[in-house]
């Protein structure tokens, strides 16, 4: 008993770990075109349809590549091709919509359609691009970052 | 020096003429209205606020804005705006008050819907939240709308949709559906609403 107890407590604690290292899951890949990478401690993973995405993932899209993902608060974004985007934090509470969003697309092109954080909490949004910051109020935009 | 001389005139070319960095631009929203962004550079604010106005930040922090031709707008980022996955939908069934299990007949209605919605999704994913109306105190709340979302859930999976697609959540009456004073007994507000994207 006293075994099967701590070989339950070292699951528990090693899934914990895991879970702490990949940060909280924050959306589903609905749209996978092409070459779609997710880089998640330091290993590069192929991004097909149903795919989990976790806060401080990132996404990167090849020449014929391009991705869509839906964010657990609702939020819709896609990237074209040649495209990386770092999900630098997600986190949402779906009970009283408290959350936090913050992207940077580092090269290429990212759509955004905001979600339920962006409707509670807006200053809680944030998007980054090279040169600049974007705070969101509820909308639909598209970021170029340039080649 | 001659080449010293050319080198300095390149810097001081770079460092004059604006060099682009990023662009944004606003879309409409469904309604074929915009909403609003903001966007901020070390040296400089813009907002954007109608649809297809966007603005590009140069080397320099400054910003051009300008407004965008719809169609160009649309061919250009035609493969980005292509891979935008489906909008959300989202189906409601009312409670009977203070009751988290006697749901309205309409309840076949929405699962014809929600199963044919289901297949439509890649990935789908159901989510079911509940909600309250304003009788009773916001702990309790937040307990009956989750056993609310809870009964709809096992509903859902007793017609065959599979458990792991299923998500619940109570909002309590933090969302009505209209709104009322506190202790009001609102049955529009006595809802599960069920999405799936």
């Amino acid at each position: 008993m006293d075994i099967f107890k701590s070989i339950t407590l070292a699951t528990a604690l090693s899934l914990a770990g895991l879970h702490a290292l990949a940060g909280n899951e924050a959306g589903v890949v609905k749209i996978s075109k092409g070459a779609v990478t997710v880089e998640r401690d330091q290993q590069k993973l192929p991004a097909s349809v149903g795919t989990r995405i976790f806060s401080s993932d990132r996404v990167t899209t090849g020449s014929d590549g391009a991705v869509g993902i839906t964010l657990h608060d609702n939020t819709l974004l896609s990237a074209g091709p040649n495209s990386t985007v770092d999900l630098n934090k997600f986190a949402f509470d779906s009970t009283t919509h408290a959350g936090t969003i913050d992207a940077t697309v580092k090269r290429g092109t990212l759509s955004v359609i905001s979600g339920k954080i962006a409707k509670a909490t807006p200053e809680a949004v944030r998007f980054s691009a090279p040169g600049m910051t974007l705070g969101v109020r509820g909308t639909s935009f598209v970021i170029d970052a340039g080649p | 020096m001659f080449i010293f001389a050319i080198g300095l005139a390149g810097l001081l070319y770079l460092g004059m003429t604006a060099q682009p960095t990023s662009t944004v631009v606003l879309l409409p929203d469904a309604d074929g209205k915009a909403g609003r962004v903001e966007l901020q550079t070390q040296a400089a604010r813009q907002t954007l606020d109608a649809p297809y106005a966007s603005a590009n930040a140069t080397n320099r922090g400054v910003f051009v804005a300008r407004t965008e031709n719809a169609d160009e707008i649309q061919r250009r980022y035609a493969q980005v705006l292509a891979a935008r996955p489906a909008a959300p939908v989202t189906y409601t069934l009312t409670f009977e008050s203070g009751s988290a299990v006697d749901l309205v007949p309409e309840f076949k209605t929405v699962l014809d819907q929600l199963l044919a919605a289901i297949a439509r999704y890649p990935a789908p994913e159901v989510i079911v939240i509940g909600h309250t109306d304003r009788v009773g105190s916001d702990a309790d709340n937040d307990r009956l709308s989750v056993r609310r979302a809870e009964t709809v859930r096992d509903k859902l999976v007793q017609a065959g949709i599979a458990a792991s697609l299923i998500s619940v959540a109570g909002r309590g009456e933090r969302q009505p559906a209209i709104a009322t004073a506190d202790g009001v007994a609102q049955a529009e507000n006595r809802r599960v609403e069920i999405t799936v994207r």
